[in-house]
């Protein structure tokens, strides 16, 4: 790296730092005008939405950009938000007992839960994408779907984490609800952030190159499953995050919250959205959470609905909302050429 | 010592045997021309040397490797590049980033680069922008940069597949059948082409096509099969009366007097 | 010793019926190459067809009065809910699947989806989520042979499994409508090219495969006694592994992909722990598409490059 280049590189680094640091006080304003403004109901929906963005944008990642299509994400889920709860439990009370217990003992506690948590999803993510995506197209959505439900069987049968009844922590009043809209929404910005890295680079068109064509793919030397069980691992670590950030909003979970369901709650939002777009796969989310909350009332009509919904669309518009572009394209382009030069 | 070469390869799917000891060897820096008629298993030796099928006998060895076992993206980043007979674009995404994503040997920034975005990111990006637009002028397609794929003209996707192919700056190129739909022009531009990336880039060219002018005129040597084995091989003057390349291509009765007068 | 014999008599039945419901997904996949996933509800359709149609001729009636129903009111139901789920499944395929037949793969997966999860949740609704008492269309006589247990209703099952299968059998070597599915099979543009009409073969499989899969369910609710609005889902799912297990697109082996599940099923439940029973075929699922994905009757397909 030249002496310029050097040099150029820390204004660059300070500017970053500067955007980051007044949008986090930004998004702590905007989290107390929240909470303090706007009425429970509207609160949870909000929450909701930012959690099903992170699921919708990390889903995104393997089936939209990369084509390999998974319908058993709730597993990941799953092990995100059982680690987080569990390691949060475990965690607090040492936490507390270095930092005094208050808001930044929660923060923490919380925070380190969330990325044992994604890690943990992440590596489940390996272990089921290394021998899964060999296979191809319908062949793989089943297998995905099989190992969903394993996972879930086997958190059904997992007795230190409450089985079939749930887990809800140690003390009576179930698990600390660490869940604001500050987290939540940091978790959403920082996700966004990472996938939109990963799919604007050349890992991201090696990504999309093998949803293309993977022959072709393979043949200007793309390593096509590392690639693929990287995507796939991401987006379990996301769904992970997802978790653990869905755990902390309510007493306890149980493995029935991450039936087949949730899946295909995900699979509404990215094709919704658009299978293949960042934005679109968000609003996807957007979408479910508001509608989940509309039809509160209507709850045995919703699944009917969605599955209306689903046919509809691939019978209408395949390619959902926004198909494979983003929003705010132009703008997104600009910022591309700025930065290769 | 021969840069391609293959030893009595076999390939066999089912009942049928594809491809049956089939040997030949390319010299560094030579246009080597593998012509026979339709279903002759042309395009199952490419895919055979490129990996995509496993060889049921013999082996081939390129630039001092035996290439047996190897999958795909192996062979390709040793430095064999190739085109398809059915044009394999990556149909969404734009002409340049076609190209750049074959770019695996100037991609120096990893997937952690990419994340945090720093200098070596903007540096890799670059270098691989830069690269493909040298490549896309070559081939003449520096305007249609960023268009979709998908929505070249046939031609232009053939051309767009050999920029992408060059992008791994092999030391190889198997090009099948990419004269394919051309007209006589065209076919005469396409000659220029492999010419100057054999004299400019280096590239040594191995040529599968049935566009009998493109091939006696750019070959230095030519192998023929017939039915998945060798039936001649030898510089273009000796093949085009070869008897048995002309039974091979016309049957046995009315043998013309070369090659070049059945196919004009 | 006789435990064994009764876990194996109980774990082939099953199989039976998951090898009715397998055969057709294994059909529609070796002509379409779709994953028929509404094909559990149909199952679920033929099983509640089986109730309704059997309550409508006074079923409960003839129980009451201790009498056995009648066993040619009982074919008259067989048949009927098996007319009522080629229907259904034929209709399924012109509404949904025929319009994305030439979409990429996806796409029609997703529709596939899409419509199994319309009909569970249009059958909570128009059914009711409540389990149903099964009718008792065949009055339970239990025989003991040397210490196992064996019911009419087993008999039963494996009787009509068997005749069914075999008339499948005869159906797809002897019949135009049989052959041309197996050409389809192997190759649909040149069947199409050799004059075969392709849409109306392709509803022929639909409604065969779905007539079958009517007659699982009745089966099942027999031998079960309970049905409920969601029963396709789990047995779906373990009748496509049987599809799976056995070679997808083969019908010898999506019977006995069925069988070996059945068993599999069985046996864990009775040696193992109740609580895998579910749990063994997924574990069968992965194994099986990790290790030989063509299934155990399957041949490996080359994809042309």
């Amino acid at each position: 790296m030249s002496k310029a280049a050097e040099t150029a590189g820390k204004p660059r680094w300070a500017l970053r730092a500067g955007v980051a640091a007044l949008t986090v006080v930004a998004l702590y304003g905007v989290g107390l005008g929240v909470q303090a403004g706007l009425i429970e109901y509207v609160q949870r929906i909000l929450l909701i939405a930012g959690i099903n963005v992170i699921l919708a944008v990390g889903l995104n990642l393997i089936n939209g950009t990369t084509g390999q299509f998974s319908i058993g994400h709730a597993g990941f889920m799953a092990v995100g938000a059982y680690t987080t709860a569990f390691v949060g439990v475990e965690l607090a009370p040492h936490v507390a007992g270095a930092l005094g217990a208050g808001a930044l003992a929660d923060g923490v506690t919380f925070n380190l839960g969330l990325l044992v948590g994604a890690v943990l999803a992440g590596v489940a993510g390996f272990v089921v994408g290394l021998p899964s995506l060999r296979l191809k197209g319908d062949y793989l959505a089943i297998v995905t779907l099989g190992f969903g439900e394993i996972i879930r069987i086997l958190f059904n049968n997992a007795d230190f984490l409450g089985a079939a009844t749930g887990y809800f922590g140690n003390s009576a009043a179930g698990l600390p609800t660490y869940t604001s809209f500050f987290w939540v929404f940091f978790w959403v910005i920082v996700v966004i952030c990472l996938i939109r890295n990963v799919t604007f680079s050349q890992t991201g068109r090696s990504l999309v190159a093998i949803r293309e064509d993977e022959i072709a793919a393979e043949a200007m030397a793309t390593p096509t499953t590392r690639l693929k069980v990287l995507a796939f691992a991401l987006s379990a670590a996301t769904a992970g995050i997802a978790g653990g950030l869905f755990a902390h909003m309510q007493a306890g979970i149980r493995p029935e919250d991450f039936k087949f369901d949730k899946s295909i709650d995900m699979i509404v939002m990215i094709i919704v959205g658009g299978l293949g777009s960042i934005s679109g796969a968000a609003l996807g989310g957007i979408f479910v959470a508001v509608s989940l909350e509309l039809m509160r009332d209507l709850q045995q009509y919703r699944l009917v609905l969605y599955a209306l919904l689903l046919i509809l669309i691939m019978l209408v518009r395949p390619e959902g909302l926004l198909g494979q572009r983003e929003l705010g394209f132009g703008w997104l382009k600009r910022l591309r050429r700025k930065e290769g030069t | 010592m021969s840069l391609l070469t293959l030893e009595r390869v076999d390939k066999v799917f089912g009942g049928l045997r594809a491809v049956g000891g089939v040997s030949f060897s390319v010299e560094p820096g030579a246009i080597f021309g593998l012509i026979g008629p339709n279903g002759a298993g042309k395009t199952t030796i490419f895919n055979v040397v490129t990996g995509v099928y496993r060889a049921d006998g013999g082996r081939v060895l390129f630039d001092g490797h035996d290439l047996s076992g190897k999958g795909p993206a192996a062979i390709a980043a040793l430095g064999v590049a190739r085109t398809f007979q059915n044009i394999r674009l990556f149909r969404a995404m734009t002409v340049e980033e076609n190209v750049m994503v074959a770019g695996h040997k100037l991609h120096k920034a990893g997937l952690v680069s990419a994340i945090f975005r720093n200098r070596a990111y903007a540096e890799d990006e670059l270098a691989l922008r830069t690269r493909a637009h040298e490549l896309l002028d070559v081939l003449g397609l520096a305007a249609q940069a960023g268009d979709v794929a998908g929505s070249l003209p046939y031609g232009s996707q053939r051309r767009l597949e050999i920029a992408r192919a060059l992008m791994l700056g092999p030391k190889i190129l198997l090009l099948d059948e990419p004269a394919a739909g051309m007209n006589s022009n065209e076919a005469v531009e396409l000659e220029r082409q492999i010419r100057l990336l054999r004299d400019q880039l280096g590239v040594t060219v191995v040529l599968v096509e049935h566009n009998m002018s493109v091939v006696m005129s750019v070959c230095d040597r030519i192998h023929v099969v017939d039915h998945g084995e060798t039936i001649a091989e030898g510089p273009p003057a000796d093949i085009k009366v070869h008897p048995r390349v002309l039974a091979a291509y016309l049957g046995q009765e009315d043998e013309p007097d070369s090659v070049s007068e059945a196919h004009p | 010793m006789s435990e064994f014999f009764q876990q194996i008599i109980n774990g082939l039945s099953l199989g039976s019926i998951y090898a009715l419901i397998a055969l057709g997904y294994t059909m529609v996949y070796g002509i379409l190459k779709l994953i028929n996933f509404a094909h559990g509800e149909v199952f679920m359709v033929g099983a509640y067809g089986g109730y309704y149609i059997a309550t409508a001729l006074g079923v409960d009636g003839y129980e009451a009065s201790g009498v056995g129903f009648p066993l040619g009111l009982a074919l008259v139901v067989l048949v009927l809910a098996m007319s009522a789920a080629a229907l259904l499944g034929v209709t399924i395929e012109g509404l949904a699947y025929r319009p994305v037949r030439s979409a990429p793969r996806l796409t029609p997966l997703i529709t596939a989806i899409g419509v199994s999860l319309f009909l569970q949740n249009a059958a909570m609704l128009v059914f009711s989520p409540t389990p149903r008492r099964y009718p008792a269309i065949l009055r339970e006589l239990r025989f003991e042979l040397g210490g196992v247990i064996i019911t009419n209703i087993k008999l039963a099952i494996f009787v009509v499994a068997l005749l069914l299968m075999v008339g499948l059998k005869l159906f797809v070597q002897r019949t135009w409508t049989g052959r041309a599915m197996r050409a389809l099979s192997l190759n649909i543009d040149a069947a199409r090219l050799m004059g075969i009409d392709v849409n109306r073969t392709i509803r022929a499989t639909f409604a065969v495969g779905s007539a079958l899969a009517a007659a699982g369910g009745i089966l099942f609710g027999l031998d079960q006694i309970t049905i409920n609005p969601l029963m396709g889902v789990l047995t779906g799912m373990k009748a496509f592994v049987a599809a799976v297990l056995g070679g997808i697109g083969n019908i010898p082996g999506a019977v006995v992909g069925g069988l070996l599940i059945g068993l599999a099923e069985q046996l864990t439940a009775g040696y193992l722990s109740p609580d895998y029973r579910d749990a063994i075929t997924f574990v069968i699922l992965v194994v099986i598409l990790v290790l030989k994905p063509e299934g155990l009757l399957g041949v490996v397909r080359q994809e042309k490059v």
